[in-house]
Parts: structure tokens; C-alpha cells; sequence
């Protein structure tokens, strides 16, 4: 096959628009073979139109897009043998059991579970004291669970997982990152969205996306090593009007116990504003910027990569 | 062949573990099936009579008596004059009809030969004022030859044309006969044709059409998968109306039962392409419900089960002719009353064969796998 060494995903150009409101717009970017790869991106931002055109639910208005050298329009037929969706919203059959599901979607796809077994296995044994247990009545983590293995039990080449840890607890979110990596171990090419920040660092590379446009596209470290300036963390007991006045001074916004801020010219002139201002508590240090620091800024700046 | 036994599998499963779909499917329609013939008769008995004899004479009483020992009336008053409150009786809905004899209503009768009485009807109940007044007609209709062949015994009789009318395949217009099957028809209509058009729409609505979608599975075999459980709830739900018809009103189907499951078969199909139409225009299964009703309502009161399509004025007709339910109940009737056989009802089973292609193909075409 000529595009053996190609990319796995690669996006072109990529418009979707629903009743005149744009979607996507001029998506391109493209996934290497075995790369765990995050989009990355407030809801709304367009993830799931992604995912939908990708695994050939939905046609795009322009553009091309190809997944393991297929083409999603052309080739759709092709492109359902080999590629696992797990889609946001849970989409087995509530009224069946773990066991029944993953059976029945092993038949559709023309194998059995136990043909690949080997990986799924892993998974599936943290579910398999359950499985007469019907998928409604599992937690949600355990859905999640469940839905990756019948996203998988085609051994499928590329894997697109839509906000696959919205609304699952903090402790099975690590588990599942957990497994996408023993799964990229196994070669298999991952597309995950999500709308958590902290995750982002987890993927090999990223693309931010905000109201259907890329701001970048790099590895986490890249993105962040990009960070312009220096960013500062501040704190006072009034933070509320620490807010209000430094927003007049820099680029500023609230960020856990702390309010960041950066686009100041250094740490002494900011700490002579704030006494100015009459603050005397203040607690400021410089960190470094995390990929909601690089997001917040991209948008600002309006995705100047 | 594997995938299709898969999906039929779990689509089974799924109706078998819902308990509020279960008995819907299969105790509702006989429950109805073992009230509605009771309940829909249009035979009207006890019709309120409000009787105003200004003349009192032995004639009138005569009639009256006849009136009353015909069953279907019952005398509520009798005035010698006519007073506002006989208004009042109509108006309260305590009487139905007004029979008025004119003063020397005898007298006249026999002078004259002729004197008309006057009837007036609460229309409001149509039927019952149509039928209570066609009853009173007839009465005294017969009345009228009875004192013509008294007076007249010595006279010669004019030989005039008498109507004799007997009634064919349901000699003693037993009701339910006629009814029981219609209703059989419209039952199994509306349970295959809901449970049809919700359940593509249920998959849509759960989500989980999403996840069939982007498997390799084929439209005809997921379309197949969704035909065919309903197709056999249809034929069995039909069985047990038949054996209700048998066992509770004595209903012996007088045609080829082979026949008649050979056109409920070619009927189910077209049923349930009607069901899955709806299923893919519709987005939530309250949309798919209501459209269905709106059909549903039609096919009830234009397929000729409560009011006969001959009498419809002619676009109506054009309406009954659009709905495969003309067809079947027609065909229904003819089988178990009448005995008709398959040269009879070809042309109904060829039309219902184009309703099934027509609805089937449009189904298909219109569930899309990708948008």
C-alpha cells in the first residue's frame, strides 16, 4: 500500500457548517501512525463535528479528510472495519448486558470477542465481575469501560475517543488515560477530545481548538515553551478588586486560589503597582505556564501560532 | 446471515426485557378486542320518546301500543296537548323524539284516507335521531298498511311492489360479526405501526444508532432486523384476536384462513415501512409518536371500519383508497364472512404489495447511514 508510511488521520481544509452557523472551519491538521493525539478545547469548540466527519457519520461541506490513507467520503466502507468511535454521549444498548453488548457488537463488525480478546483483556477484566450486569446500570465509569471495549473489540487500526472522561470521578479518569497508553504501546493510532486542560499534557500532541479554529498545533512541552512572557501567580485577600485592578495593568484572570497574570514588563514593577494600589498582602511568584495559560493566551492573541 | 441473527437476537431481548412494551404488545389489544365490539353497536335501543295524542282516539293508542312493544323505544310522556314542557324534555335531553298526533287524526284517516304526523328529533345525537325517526317510519309505516288492509278488505286491494329484503352472509346483521373483525384489523394496525415507528427513532434517541453507524453492518440487514420481530408480534397478536373472535363470539372465519394470513403477511410489511417511515423523519420518539397518531386517526376513521367508504362523498374516497387498512379490513370481512377467495381479493393484495414496495423502498432510501 503506497501510504503505508503516510499519516493516519490527515485533515484538509475541513468546513462544516449547520444551517449557516460554522462548525469547523478550515480544519487541517494530521496524525502520525501510533501517536496519541488530543484535541483540545472548550465545548463547542467543534471536537465532535470532527470526530463525526472523521469516522464517516457526517459529510463535511469542503475539504478533504483521510483516515489510514482512506478517504471518509469515498472509502467509508473501508474506514468502518478499521476504525474504533467511541462516541461523548454513551451509545450501547442500556438494555443489554456488558456481555451482550460486546458480543453483539463483535458480530456486527464479523468477528467474536474472543478473537481479540488479548486486547481487551485488561479492561474488560475490571468490568467482567459485572457482566450479566445490563449497561444502564453501571457507573459511569464502568460505561466508559465498557464502551472502550466494544470500541476495540474489532482491533481496529485508528481509535477516536469523543470527551471520553467528561463526567467521570478524578480516579477512574487517571485509570483511563492509564490504558490509552497501554493501548498506544499496541500500535494503535488514538484520537482523543477533551475539555480538560490538565489532560492535554497526556497526549503526544495537541491541537487547541476554539469556535472551530485551530489556535496550534505542537506537543504539550512545544506549546508551552512557546508561552511568550513570563506569567505570574498573585494572591491577596481582596481578590476580587485585585482582579479589577489588574486587569487594567496587565492580561489578567482568576485561576484556583490564585489570579494569573502576564504581559507585565517584570516581577518589581508589579509588585510597585499593587502597593500603589494598597494592597499589602500580596503573594506573587513567577510559574510556569500551563497549557490553560498557553489557551487562554492563544485566544487573546487570536491564534497566532 | 450471522450479523442479521445477531440483530434479530437483540432486538428480541430488548422487547422481551422491556415490562411496560410487553403487555402493550400483547394483553392491550385483547383486552380492547374483548370490549369494543361489545361497546360499538350502532343498533340504538331505549330511544326517549315524547308522545303529544291530541286526539285520543282508539287509532293512536293503537299506534302507541306498537311503538312501545317494538323494543327500541321507551315512552317517556304522553300529553293530550301540547305543552311547552315537551320542549323542556327535549331541550333537558330527557326525551329524544316527539311523536305529535293531530287532532282527528282517526277521523281523517279514515275519511281521507291519509293524515301526516309530525316527528321532531334532538339532532344532536345524530345517529340516534337519524335511526330513532328511520325506526318510528318504519312502524308506522307498517301501521298504516295494517288499517289500509282493514278498511280496505272490501275494496280491491291495488296490487302494488312490496320490498323483501333479506340480509346475505350475516343473515341476522349480528354486529358483531361485522365489527370483530374490522376491529381485529385496526388493533394490529396501531401496535405494529407505533412500536414501528418509535423504535428506529428510540435508537436515534438513546444514541445507539450512532454506534451501528460506524460499523460495517448493512442497511437492508439492519432495516431486515427491525422488520422482522415486529413482523411476527403482528402475526401472532392477529392469531390470539382470531382465536378471541373464535372463542368469545363465535366468529368461524368461513374463507381459507391460509389466505387470510397470506394477505396479513403482505399487509404487515407494508404496515411496518409505513412504521419505519415515520421512524427516519423523526428525531425524538414523542415527534415519531404524534405522526403516528395523526396516521393513525386517519386510517381508524377513513378505512371504512365505522362508516362505509361507499357512502364517503368522493374526495374522501380518494383518502380510504390511500390507506392500506381499506384494504384489509375489506378484505377481512370478505374472507370471514363471506368465503371470498384469492380471485376475490388479488387486486386488494396486489395494491397492499404496492403500498409495502412504495413505503419500504422510501424507508430504506431515507435512512441514511451517513448525515
Amino acid at each position: 500500500m503506497p501510504q503505508q508510511n503516510s499519516d493516519a488521520v490527515i485533515l484538509n481544509n475541513i468546513t462544516k457548517t449547520y444551517n449557516k452557523l460554522p462548525a469547523v472551519t478550515e480544519i487541517s491538521l494530521s496524525v502520525k501512525k501510533g501517536e496519541l493525539f488530543g484535541l483540545i478545547g472548550p465545548d463547542g469548540a467543534g471536537k465532535s463535528t470532527l470526530f463525526r466527519i472523521l469516522t464517516t457519520l457526517l459529510l463535511a461541506d469542503s475539504g478533504t479528510a483521510t483516515v489510514n490513507g482512506l478517504d471518509v467520503v469515498k472509502d467509508y466502507k473501508e474506514i468502518r472495519r478499521c476504525v474504533g468511535y467511541m462516541p461523548g454521549k454513551f451509545s450501547l444498548y442500556q438494555d443489554l448486558t456488558i456481555e451482550e453488548n460486546l458480543n453483539f457488537f463483535a458480530t456486527l463488525f464479523g468477528t467474536t470477542v474472543s478473537a481479540n480478546y488479548g486486547l481487551i483483556k485488561d479492561i474488560y477484566e475490571q468490568i467482567a465481575p459485572f457482566k450479566t450486569r445490563r449497561a444502564g446500570k453501571l457507573s459511569g465509569g464502568m460505561k466508559q469501560k465498557l464502551a472502550l471495549c466494544c470500541a476495540l473489540i474489532h482491533r481496529p487500526e485508528v481509535l477516536f475517543l469523543d470527551e471520553p472522561t467528561t463526567g467521570v470521578d478524578a480516579v477512574s479518569r487517571k485509570e483511563f488515560w492509564n490504558m490509552l497508553q497501554r493501548l498506544k504501546e499496541q500500535g494503535i493510532t488514538i484520537v482523543v477530545s477533551t475539555p480538560y486542560m490538565d489532560e492535554a499534557d497526556l497526549c503526544e500532541r495537541i491541537a487547541l481548538i476554539q469556535s472551530g479554529s485551530i489556535l496550534s498545533i505542537d506537543t504539550p512541552a512545544a506549546i508551552k515553551a512557546a508561552y511568550p512572557d513570563k506569567l505570574y501567580a498573585i494572591k491577596s485577600a481582596k481578590m476580587h478588586q485585585l482582579l479589577k485592578d489588574l486587569r487594567a495593568y496587565g492580561s489578567c484572570y482568576a485561576f484556583g486560589e490564585y489570579l494569573h497574570i502576564s504581559g507585565v514588563s517584570g516581577e518589581t514593577e508589579l509588585l510597585a503597582y499593587v502597593k500603589e494600589k494598597g494592597y499589602t498582602d500580596v503573594v506573587l511568584k513567577e510559574i510556569t505556564p500551563g497549557i490553560e495559560d498557553c489557551f487562554i493566551r492563544l485566544l487573546q492573541t487570536g491564534g497566532a501560532s | 446471515m450471522r450479523t442479521l441473527k445477531f440483530l434479530l437476537e437483540k432486538e428480541f431481548k430488548q422487547i422481551f426485557r422491556d415490562k411496560g412494551l410487553l403487555p402493550v404488545i400483547f394483553i392491550m389489544p385483547l383486552i380492547q378486542l374483548l370490549i369494543m365490539p361489545l361497546a360499538a353497536n350502532f343498533d340504538i335501543k331505549n330511544i326517549n320518546l315524547a308522545i303529544v295524542d291530541h286526539d285520543y282516539s282508539p287509532y293512536s293508542k293503537q299506534l302507541v301500543a306498537k311503538i312501545a312493544s317494538s323494543g327500541y323505544f321507551r315512552i317517556v310522556s304522553y300529553n293530550y296537548s301540547f305543552p311547552s314542557a315537551v320542549h323542556e324534555e327535549i331541550e333537558s335531553e330527557k326525551a329524544d323524539l316527539i311523536l305529535e298526533f293531530p287532532d282527528k287524526f282517526e277521523e281523517r284517516l279514515i275519511k281521507e284516507g291519509m293524515q301526516p304526523v309530525y316527528i321532531a328529533a334532538d339532532a344532536i345525537n345524530g345517529t340516534k335521531a337519524g335511526l330513532g325517526s328511520n325506526y318510528l317510519n318504519t312502524i308506522i309505516a307498517d301501521f298504516n298498511s295494517e288499517i289500509r288492509l282493514k278498511l280496505l278488505s272490501q275494496q280491491k286491494l291495488n296490487t302494488g311492489i312490496e320490498l323483501r329484503s333479506s340480509n346475505w352472509f350475516n343473515p341476522h346483521m349480528n354486529y358483531q360479526l361485522y365489527m370483530v373483525p374490522g376491529i381485529l384489523v385496526l388493533l394490529v394496525t396501531m401496535v405494529c405501526g407505533f412500536i414501528a415507528s418509535l423504535n428506529i427513532v428510540k435508537e436515534k434517541e438513546v444514541g445507539t444508532i450512532e454506534q451501528i453507524n460506524v460499523t460495517p453492518v448493512k442497511k437492508w440487514e439492519f432495516i431486515l432486523g427491525k422488520l422482522i420481530p415486529f413482523w411476527m408480534i403482528g402475526m401472532i397478536d392477529f392469531t390470539l384476536g382470531l382465536l378471541i373472535g373464535r372463542l368469545v363470539y363465535g366468529i368461524i372465519p368461513v374463507g381459507n384462513l391460509f389466505l387470510l394470513y397470506a394477505f396479513l403477511a403482505v399487509y404487515l410489511v407494508a404496515l411496518l415501512g409505513f412504521g419505519l417511515l415515520i421512524s427516519t423523519y423523526s428525531d425524538t420518539q414523542l415527534q415519531a409518536m404524534f405522526v403516528a397518531f395523526f396516521f393513525i386517526m386517519i386510517f381508524m376513521l377513513m378505512s371504512g371500519l365505522f362508516i362505509s367508504v361507499d357512502n364517503m362523498p368522493s374526495w374522501a374516497k380518494v383518502i380510504a383508497r390511500m390507506t392500506p387498512v381499506t384494504y384489509f379490513i375489506d378484505v377481512m370481512r370478505m374472507i370471514v364472512l363471506k368465503g371470498s377467495r384469492f380471485s376475490d381479493i388479488s387486486l386488494s393484495l396486489l395494491k397492499v404489495a404496492g403500498f409495502a414496495v412504495v413505503l419500504n423502498g422510501w424507508a430504506i432510501l431515507n435512512y441514511r447511514k451517513t448525515a
